[in-house]
């Protein structure tokens, strides 16, 4: 909230800071409030023990996020693969260590690109969706439209959404890991003519599994973000189309910008967990 | 005993009062109407009857149980006698007309599936729109969408019936459906209603009694006679649909003649 601040400079500054302060941890507040009260109303939204509709509903939205997602992330992760192994191996072939851009590219995207890249793609394509979506029901008060009939919007609305990218955001990572490993493959056929089989032998050889779990983690974490702030931007709209519109471009700015702050936080704990 | 009982409601938003100490009571098997101009509470008073805000202070107790105070799975108890329309028809898009009223019916009760088409189909063919049940909300008329509304609040069987301005919207015909339609509701089925409108014509029409709310407080309520014969001044005003700051011609034409003037006179 902007408000008109009255005073010397000094002060200014010490009362914009403190406001933007509160703003923010009221916003993270806010987050993890509906990710308790979602992860609460999860229940209903799991198979066999839960409810069956809302179980359809977190199959749809894992199609949605996840096999409508396939083609986007995949070519991401190749042209991301094949730049990566590019520029690593115009500085490696200097120090006769071409063979060493099979390890950057494997262990690069299993720990961090691939589900780095696939949290941004499904930020821009799902995140926003989520946050326009629920957005546009507030608008036009779906969202008190399920209050009244008894419904709980977050165990109708959130739960879903979010088993979905659960399940779909450590999929999709997989599948980026992949293609990115393959576009490293094929750039090292094409450059040295090595084989596709001896490519993945090499790479099976310096990834281990921490790696893949390291990945995996940081998958469900991104996840996580990705669904509850377009969530929570969508629960937050006020007025009208407009709103909605204001309300999707900050789910895909302020996920895209917690996923990279998360990651760096994973990856630094990552870090010293691996060395001890 | 009162169907909903409305005691000292005070609602402010940032500091500024909405709703001032206002009581209320609905009738049962009555329609009550509840009239009043843009800003004077009514939606406001709606939206606390539903309990989707919190007031300041007071209490609304609906069939005896106070919505403001009683647990999550009353509440849940007391909204599934309640069926609401909202202004904007509130219709899950995403769903075609059968399954917007057949949701609560799948989510709520044990019926089989066939039992709850039929319900379906009876539901809709009550406000018209049997024919339509395959449509999705956005392929419909803005009154047919009220009626699809009206439709899924009846979907329950409800005890009360709140309907959030019926016929804003519509052409005079439409109205006059829906006003004829919200009258067969009372006398098939019994139903306590809440009708929130400023359409004078169709507050007339439909009403068993009319509360006229004023800057947050109860102005007057009555019969449709009583509030014809009310002399309150804020009563009248709105009954003969008198603006409260007319244009005053005369001060804006000797405005328009002293502008003309200065203008001539300029080199």
């Amino acid at each position: 909230m902007t408000q008109s601040v009255k005073g010397s400079p000094i002060t200014n500054v010490f009362k914009i800071a403190g406001r933007e302060t509160i703003n923010q941890l009221d916003y993270v507040g806010s987050l993890n409030i509906q990710l308790w009260a979602t992860l609460r109303g999860m229940r209903a939204a799991l198979p066999l023990v839960g409810n069956r509709h809302r179980w359809k509903a977190a199959v749809h939205q894992m199609l949605e996020i996840g096999v409508d997602a396939l083609p986007m992330v995949a070519l991401l992760a190749m042209c991301s693969g094949f730049i990566l192994a590019l520029q690593g191996a115009s500085e490696l072939r200097r120090f006769g260590a071409l063979h060493y851009v099979i390890d950057l590219v494997a262990v690069a995207f299993t720990r961090e690109l691939g589900p780095l890249l696939t949290a941004i793609a499904v930020s821009g394509r799902s995140g926003s969706a989520f946050a326009a979506e629920i957005g546009t029901m507030k608008v036009t008060e779906e969202i008190d439209a399920l209050k009244v009939m008894a419904f709980e919007p977050v165990e109708f609305v959130l739960a879903p959404k979010f088993l979905a990218a659960l399940v779909a955001v450590p999929c999709l990572s997989i599948v980026s890991n992949v293609f990115g490993i393959l576009a490293g493959g094929l750039f090292m056929f094409f450059s040295t003519h090595l084989g596709l089989q001896v490519y993945f032998r090499a790479v099976l050889t310096s990834i281990h599994l921490q790696d893949l779990i390291a990945g995996l983690i940081k998958a469900v974490a991104f996840a996580t973000i990705v669904a509850h702030v377009g969530c929570l931007e969508g629960l937050r709209v006020r007025g009208g189309p407009e709103a909605v519109g204001r309300s999707t471009t900050m789910a895909v700015v302020r996920s895209t910008f917690l996923v990279i702050v998360a990651d760096a936080i994973f990856t630094t704990i990552f870090y010293f967990v691996g060395k001890t | 005993m009162s169907m909903i009982s409305v005691r000292d409601l005070v609602v402010e938003y940032d500091g500024r009062r909405v709703l001032d100490g206002l009581n209320l009571d609905i009738e049962p098997g009555q329609i009550t109407v509840l009239l009043g101009g843009s800003g004077s509470g009514k939606s406001t008073l709606l939206r606390q009857i539903l309990a989707l805000e919190n007031p300041k202070s007071g209490s609304i107790s609906i069939k005896g149980t106070d919505i403001m105070r009683c647990s999550p799975g009353d509440l849940k108890k007391v909204r599934r006698s309640i069926g609401v329309a909202f202004q904007s028809a509130a219709l899950f898009n995403s769903l075609s007309l059968e399954d917007n009223v057949a949701l609560t019916l799948r989510e709520h009760t044990a019926l089989a599936p066939t039992i709850i088409d039929l319900i379906v189909w009876m539901k809709l063919a009550v406000v018209g729109l049997a024919d339509f049940g395959k449509l999705h909300p956005q392929e419909l008329s803005g009154g047919m969408k009220k009626r699809a509304a009206v439709a899924r609040a009846l979907a329950l069987d409800p005890q009360i019936l709140v309907l959030d301005e019926p016929s804003a919207g519509l052409d005079p015909i439409v109205a006059a459906e829906l006003d004829e339609l919200i009258l067969f509701l009372k006398e098939a089925f019994q139903i306590t209603a809440l009708v929130v409108t400023h359409e004078l014509p169709s507050a007339f029409r439909i009403a068993d009694r009319i509360a006229m709310l004023f800057n947050g407080k109860l102005l007057a309520i009555g019969t449709k006679d009583e509030i014809r014969a009310n002399q309150n001044p804020r009563v009248r005003q709105f009954l003969n649909r008198v603006p409260d700051n007319p244009v005053h011609m005369p001060a804006f034409a000797s405005y328009l003649e002293r502008y003309v003037q200065s203008q001539e006179a300029k080199p």
